[in-house]
């Protein structure tokens, strides 16, 4: 059936033809995709449901009621989660971009920063996060030294930055570097500093464009904020832990796990938002 | 900046004393003198690679030289103890391929260096960009980013980048290669309004047409050295050096002029 001419009496006649193939095809598809979907759901839901031990699986992982009794304490550990979270994501940025500016320096006085700032992301991103969060939650509260923090929380938090900022550094020093050099030449030539120049020209740049990354990074960390609770610290999965082993079940797990999925979601989303703006906004269209 | 009629002044605002400048062991300028008057347009020619654009870079001490001096306004500005970010705020560099900051709209673009080199307010450094972008007809793109423009608007808006500065003088690095050829039109009008603006100019350019028509002194550059200058009659049409001769005979080959 062809697009009738009074619906779009502008197009011309192989317009039309066009637009009624590319509408069929598209309802085939769909159509296609539908009825497979539910022939995959049926066909797959089937074979668990009447695979032996179903019943078993249902009643350790699945079970409704222990799911509703253990939400209250797990959503109360996954609140800490979240504080540490957003916590440990500003210091992390903060001193990861600081690292990566330091390794940028010129000139012979920063030589040592310079140094430094390489040592400290070449150590911590080989050096295991499980290892350092024993290191860092067992071993310091151990030396009893006046002032510093003892709390699982705080010293879990210590561990998770001091790794994660070595990761963002080197992404951040990535996007520094993609920046092309006549962006620096330009903003030099107009009598910028070379510190204005990193941070109204190289900076700003570098920044969009290593978002997608520091995104994935920061849904690693969501996940890895949980490994606090090696320390003692009572948040989702320690919570969930407890719950475990009151019950002999293991859903809690699983509704740690959900909560911290439902968290990662509107973060992955938020990302290719943020990317699809920013390209949108610096480039004109065009099908690429 | 404007032509206000008084003698022309005895202090060149540029000059240019023994240049040396290498990539590594290879010689880009081997010892090159010029200077640059009041109001004048002098024009760079010679063939790629024969050191224009590092010239200009070297004059606006965005590459440091080997050797020389150079003087802006009589102040020795390649002496170490001058401050340097300074020096170069006071020269307007236009590049090839614009350079335009592509995280900044084209109002944040010119107001850039005003508010940040010389602390003007942001909004007398916009009124102030408004008026040169009226000037050169992009007032309606202010608020559009680089990459929505076509090359020649982005090049007038980068020459008005340069000129947000007040600088003592122009220094345009072939500033309408990297454009299509119908685009070049609107660069060049926009060049010939600043000379009779009384604008000094020093500009490195492929456009011999228009370097004979602009220009009041035209330099060869060639492997290095200054091999002859002149007035654009004189060094484009019957130029005394055999080089030169060569240089022209491959551009009119090329119907470039």
């Amino acid at each position: 059936m062809t697009v009738p001419a009074e619906v779009f009496p502008e197009l011309s006649l192989a317009q039309r033809d066009r637009l009624t193939y590319r509408r069929g095809q598209a309802r085939r598809s769909r159509l296609l995709a539908g009825s497979s979907t539910v022939v995959f759901l049926a066909v797959f839901g089937t074979v668990i449901v009447l695979s032996p031990g179903w019943e078993r699986v249902q009643s350790q992982f699945f079970d409704l009621q222990v799911a509703r009794d253990s939400l209250p304490a797990i959503a109360e550990g996954f609140w800490l989660n979240l504080r540490v979270l957003a916590f440990c994501a500003v210091l992390i940025l903060v001193v990861g971009l600081g690292v990566a500016a330091l390794r940028t320096l010129r000139g012979p006085v920063f030589a040592p920063l310079r140094f430094l700032a390489a040592a400290y992301t070449d150590i911590f991103r080989g050096f295991p996060l499980i290892v350092l969060l024993y290191l860092v939650g067992f071993g310091v509260p151990g030396l009893r030294l006046q002032g510093v923090p003892t709390s699982p929380v705080v010293l879990g938090g210590v561990a998770l930055v001091l790794t994660y900022s070595a990761y963002v550094a080197e992404v951040f020093r990535a996007g520094i570097d993609t920046v092309h050099p006549s962006q620096r030449m330009a903003a030099r030539s107009l009598g910028l500093t070379y510190g204005q120049s990193m941070r109204k020209v190289v900076l700003p740049q570098a920044v969009r464009r290593v978002t997608p990354p520091l995104l994935n990074d920061f849904v690693a960390l969501q996940k890895d904020v949980g490994l606090i609770s090696v320390l003692g610290a009572v948040d989702a999965v320690r919570a969930a832990q407890i719950e475990v082993a009151r019950t002999y079940d293991f859903t809690p797990y699983l509704v740690a796990g959900l909560l911290f999925i439902a968290l990662a979601v509107p973060t992955v989303r938020l990302a290719d938002w943020v990317n699809a703006r920013a390209a949108r906004r610096q480039q004109a269209g065009g099908l690429t | 900046m404007s032509d206000d009629g008084s003698p022309p002044n005895t202090v060149p605002v540029l000059e240019a004393e023994g240049l040396v400048k290498r990539f590594g062991s290879q010689p880009v300028l081997s010892g090159i003198d010029f200077g640059v008057a009041e109001h004048e347009v002098v024009a760079l020619i010679g063939a790629s690679g024969s050191g224009k654009s590092t010239l200009l870079r070297c004059v606006s001490l965005l590459e440091e030289l080997d050797d020389g001096t150079v003087r802006l306004d009589g102040d020795d500005i390649t002496d170490p103890r001058a401050d340097a970010d300074r020096v170069r705020s006071r020269f307007g560099v236009v590049f090839q391929a614009f350079n335009l900051f592509p995280h900044l709209s084209v109002l944040e673009n010119v107001t850039l260096a005003p508010r940040v080199v010389h602390g003007v307010s942001r909004a007398e450094a916009e009124d102030r960009a408004r008026g040169l972008l009226d000037r050169v007809g992009l007032a309606a793109k202010a608020t559009e980013y680089p990459d929505r423009l076509s090359g020649g608007q982005q090049q007038r808006v980068a020459i008005v980048r340069a000129l947000a500065n007040e600088p003592r003088m122009l220094l345009l690095d072939e500033v309408t290669s990297a454009l299509d050829p119908e685009l070049v039109g609107e660069v060049l009008r926009l060049v010939r309004e600043l000379k009779d603006e009384g604008v000094t100019i020093l500009m490195a350019t492929h456009e011999m047409g228009f370097a004979r028509q602009v220009a009041d002194r035209v330099v060869f550059l060639d492997d290095g050295r200054l091999v002859e200058q002149g007035p654009p009659e004189v060094v484009l049409v019957d130029p005394r050096q055999a080089r030169t001769r060569q240089f022209l005979a491959r551009v009119i080959d090329a119907g470039r002029l």
